[in-house]
């Protein structure tokens, strides 16, 4: 789709179009292609030797013990995050979704954690769960069960995964609400006098129905536990205990600003691009889909 | 609703009860922290009702008085810088995705759809994936440790330069031709026609960009040195890594709450805006 009618000047689109395009060269591609090129060079701590030694760095990491754990947990983390998150906001979007009256208020009570920042909500639950002096932890030991994420990497891991669901868990709800409002209402009236019980309609309409936000929201989470779950770990355990719950990002920040690994920190960056790449293209796929649907 | 099932409604708002308790849940306890004194947090377990410190640690948090362990800066200081990139990062990104969109929908100029793939492809190239070398460029130029550093390499939008385009296109073209029959223009018709009608989206936009500034985190992280320039979410992390003994939960908590009010107000109070931002801006 075009506009047939159009303004003519030789210079203002251009003017127009500059701020953006100068923001992106100097800061987006400039840098990604700097990635690249320091993918292939080795460099000492300093800065003050560079040479070129092709594709060391990524064989290096293909061999390193660490960078393979971090992918391990990446993934330990990210499906717990998306699994979990989804499963808890579908079953409060669809009894939100059934109530006639305070259906706003329940959207308000449920919408605000979108607002509060990753490493907030890493704080907060670090503190609920702080072996020392938290609420949750000391409930648990009470319980005869002792919590210390600080020397357990499954605790700590429950941790991050609790606070990024937390946190993710108004958006989920959100999309969930609307897919739900979407769907016919002649469809379940006619299951309904067909004989379908509430359970037996969600499982054979509702559910098939909401499959394309369910997947949306799917890809959505994982980018989410992949790329902005960098404040949650960093506040709740900083990687620890050990590597346990250090995430590719978190790998990539720590190699490159802690252990100055240049070389290595920008392999790394180039093996999260095409991990992006592979989501977007991803998404679109299934967005495109989404409009024949 | 389909049928009446009252047994079913009760468990219906037992289940959305249970899910806001379990959700504000720690909220409501940063909250009680935030009121007691630091010995009251330390006993175990805490006062699970609010105390009578709210204005003392408010003060001290705001002030930079609370002593322990972290940075002493005043929080009030760091909640300006944190207002400040939020709105120059939102109004930015609302500003040059605005202008982008209008050149690349009503003009026809040489690699046009060159520009705009090249705003496409900004959306598989997040920070994280090129912290390094974008944090060499912000420092070659002098950036480090100013607003200038904290929101422009943020400021590009690839989603709502997609999302002006998109809405400029449903906009009738008969508008285009009435204008220049009546003599405006680009830039009038930009100003008079094409920007009132784009209100609703800007607004939706501006809640969810804001939001965005406001929650920064791995960039300040790195760009900021110095504590006058720590956005308030650099500073709670700041506070909280001297240690759990000497570590002072309730100006910790405060300071949270400090930092999840201002965001949280906007996405209450522009609830509207903010559904309809979130929707326009994941299409």
């Amino acid at each position: 789709m075009e506009k047939r009618v159009v303004f003519r000047s030789s210079w203002l689109p251009w003017a127009l179009i500059a701020p953006q395009v100068v923001v992106i060269t100097l800061f987006f591609f400039w840098p990604a292609a700097q990635a690249l090129v320091q993918s292939l060079q080795q460099s000492d701590a300093f800065g003050t030797s560079v040479e070129w030694v092709g594709f060391e760095n990524f064989v290096n990491l293909w061999n390193d013990a660490t960078y393979l754990a971090s992918f391990y947990t990446t993934a330990v983390f990210s499906v717990s995050v998306a699994v979990v998150g989804l499963t808890l906001s579908l079953l409060l979007a669809v009894f939100a979704d059934r109530v006639v009256k305070g259906a706003l208020a329940y959207r308000t009570l449920l919408i605000w954690p979108y607002a509060v920042a990753p490493a907030v909500a890493g704080v907060l639950w670090l503190f609920m769960f702080a072996p020392s002096v938290g609420v949750v932890s000391y409930t648990l030991r009470k319980l005869g069960f002792e919590w210390n994420h600080l020397l357990n990497g499954n605790h700590a891991m429950t941790l991050v995964v609790m606070a990024a669901v937390w946190k993710q868990i108004s958006y989920n709800f959100l999309f969930f609400l609307a897919g739900l409002q979407s769907i016919p209402k002649s469809l379940i009236e006619a299951a309904a006098i067909d004989g379908a019980r509430p359970w037996r309609r969600f499982w054979t309409i509702v559910f098939p129905m909401l499959s394309p936000t369910t997947f949306f929201l799917l890809v959505i989470n994982i980018v989410y536990a992949f790329f902005d779950t960098f404040a949650i770990i960093d506040s709740a355990t900083q990687g620890g205990p050990g590597k346990d719950t250090v995430i590719l990002v978190y790998k990539v920040y720590y190699d490159g600003f802690k252990a100055m690994d240049l070389g290595g920190s920008a392999a790394q960056s180039v093996i999260l691009m095409v991990i992006v790449v592979a989501l977007t293209v991803i998404q679109f796929r299934f967005v495109e889909k989404k409009v024949n649907y | 609703m389909v049928e009446r099932r009252p047994l079913l409604t009760a468990f219906t708002h037992l289940v959305l009860i249970l899910g806001v308790i379990v959700v504000a849940f720690p909220l409501y306890l940063t909250f009680v922290a935030s009121t007691q004194t630091s010995q009251a947090i330390v006993q175990t377990p805490m006062p699970l009702l609010p105390g009578d410190q709210l204005v003392e640690n408010y003060t001290a948090a705001l002030t930079g008085t609370g002593g322990g362990a972290g940075a002493k800066t005043p929080v009030g200081r760091m909640m300006v810088v944190s207002l400040i990139s939020a709105l120059i990062i939102s109004l930015g990104k609302i500003a040059i995705s605005l202008l982008s969109a209008f050149a690349i929908v009503y003009f026809r100029f040489p690699y046009r759809m060159f520009f705009f793939w090249m705003i496409f492809i900004t959306l598989m190239l997040p920070v994280e994936v090129r912290i390094g070398p974008t944090y060499k460029v912000v420092a070659d130029l002098g950036m480090l440790d100013t607003y200038a550093g904290l929101t422009i390499p943020l400021i590009a939008s690839a989603t709502a330069t997609f999302l002006f385009r998109q809405f400029f296109l449903t906009v009738p073209e008969e508008l285009l031709e009435a204008a220049r029959m009546d003599g405006a223009g680009p830039i009038r018709f930009f100003k008079d026609v094409l920007l009132p009608l784009s209100a609703t989206s800007i607004a939706a936009l501006f809640v969810i960009q804001f939001i965005y500034g406001w929650n920064q985190y791995l960039w300040p992280l790195l760009v900021t040195t110095n504590e006058n320039m720590y956005p308030v979410v650099i500073g709670i992390k700041r506070m909280i890594s001297g240690g759990d003994s000497e570590m002072q939960w309730n100006i910790v908590m405060a300071t949270a709450m400090l930092a999840m009010v201002p965001p949280a107000l906007v996405v209450i109070l522009m609830q509207k805006w903010f559904v309809k931002g979130l929707v326009d801006t994941e299409k």
